[in-house]
């Protein structure tokens, strides 16, 4: 089970990455938990400031970019 | 520093390079042939008269729509794909440890080429702050990053020409320096929210990502189409205000109202401006009609910057991580740097 974040204040963007992440999820057929994570001082920890940002498993793979579901599957298979 | 890479697997067909070279094509083919088509479908094909008030407005509508659309489309993908170089946190990492008047003025030229919503600005100001940079420098920033931004740059370029488009971003540079130097001498730390400061020292190493050309293409026309697609109401619906004051207006009423000796008229147009925010695709058009009916160049350009400038929602938004008497200085140094900007250039170009 990954455990994926999606950082960001909730705008259209964070919205869109959470339902590619799950999108991918869904192709790769892994198992996954997305989390939202709104709190700035939460998203400042992870070092990034251009949200929305993709996590997973503690490890930051993507920034201030919406990657598409097929970009997100090798990320959540390794 | 770990180092990722992005790209796998996807691979758009056709090959990246022939579709860049034909929409390149493309997009030269229809500028050069934009002006003429309008021209010839205004008045051969639908026989509208020359020089007639319906004829002009609609001349001016239909090649100002084409041409506004071809030059956000073009220049907005070009300097998104650029700006994906820039990303704030490289920013922020170049800024960390300058002098002040040296990080002022990097701050500011920053802010031409880093993307800014107002969306974004209450974590880029944390992220500022927890890095270190001083206040003044973070504002300058905050200043000229939505002010000298791309569609307003790109609008008066393509509409007005280069020199005004370059007069504008050296004014707002100026108004964005100068009003990050104030802010920094003010001393206005302690109307910083507390947790801000608490975060200091605490952010993650920023991670860097390689992303391939193709990610970046491919994401820079994802962010024009969705601008683009997101303003054009706005962008028709100016235009076709613009194409009403051109052809209907009389210069005498343009001249008398925002003219030259109407001392107020910089402060009026401010004034106008300030529920006009984000809507500045939309205005350029109307503003270009009344340049041509005798605005003169100073109210103009005041205008304008007020526009991208003084918004109210991001004021709102910062009231997250500062006290509204920091807001207020920041507005205040903002209009009063707009509207010198205003008064100066109306003294400069008679």
């Amino acid at each position: 089970m990954k455990k994926i974040e999606v950082l960001g204040s909730g705008c259209a963007n964070c919205v869109r990455l959470a339902a590619n992440a799950k999108e991918a999820a869904a192709m790769a057929g892994v198992e996954v938990e997305i989390v939202k994570v709104t709190d700035y001082g939460e998203i400042m920890a992870y070092g990034i400031m251009s949200t929305p940002g993709l996590v997973v498993d503690g490890k930051v793979v993507s920034y201030g970019r919406v990657p598409s579901a097929s970009d997100i599957v090798p990320w959540i298979s390794e | 520093m770990t180092t990722l890479r992005l790209s796998l697997g996807r691979r758009v067909q056709p090959p990246l390079k022939l579709t860049v070279a034909v929409s390149v094509v493309a997009w030269l083919v229809a500028w050069f042939v934009e002006a003429p088509l309008s021209d010839w479908l205004t008045f051969s094909f639908f026989g509208l008269e020359r020089g007639s008030h319906f004829g002009e407005a609609i001349g001016f509508f239909l090649l100002d729509v084409p041409k506004v659309l071809l030059l956000l489309v073009g220049i907005i993908t070009v300097v998104t794909l650029i700006r994906g170089f820039f990303p704030p946190e490289k920013v922020r990492a170049a800024l960390a440890g300058r002098g002040l008047m040296t990080g002022t003025v990097a701050a500011a030229s920053f802010g031409i080429v880093t993307p800014f919503c107002s969306c974004s600005a209450v974590p880029l100001f944390i992220g500022f702050v927890e890095a270190g940079i001083p206040l003044g420098v973070t504002f300058a920033f905050l200043i000229s990053s939505p002010m000298v931004n791309e569609v307003a740059l790109v609008l008066l370029w393509g509409l007005f020409g280069p020199a005004i488009a370059l007069v504008y971003m050296a004014a707002g540079l100026t108004v964005a320096i100068v009003g990050g130097l104030v802010i920094g001498k003010l001393r206005m730390e302690r109307y910083v929210e507390a947790y801000v400061w608490a975060l200091q020292g605490k952010g993650g190493a920023t991670i860097e990502i390689h992303l391939t050309w193709e990610d970046r293409i491919h994401d820079a026309w994802a962010y024009t189409k969705d601008l683009v697609r997101r303003i054009l109401p706005y962008l028709m619906i100016g235009i076709g205000i613009g194409a009403l004051i051109h052809g209907y207006a009389p210069t005498d009423l343009v001249a008398a109202i925002g003219g030259r000796s109407n001392p107020f008229a910089v402060p009026i147009v401010v004034l106008i401006a300030i529920p006009l925010y984000s809507n500045a695709a939309g205005t350029i058009p109307i503003v270009q009609a009344l340049l041509g009916k005798g605005l003169p160049m100073g109210t103009t350009l005041a205008f304008m910057m007020a526009i991208t400038a003084i918004s109210l929602p991001e004021f709102i938004i910062l009231r997250r991580v500062i006290k509204w008497p920091l807001i207020a200085v920041f507005a205040t140094v903002v209009t009063i740097g707009v509207l010198f900007v205003g008064y100066l250039f109306n003294f400069l170009i008679v």
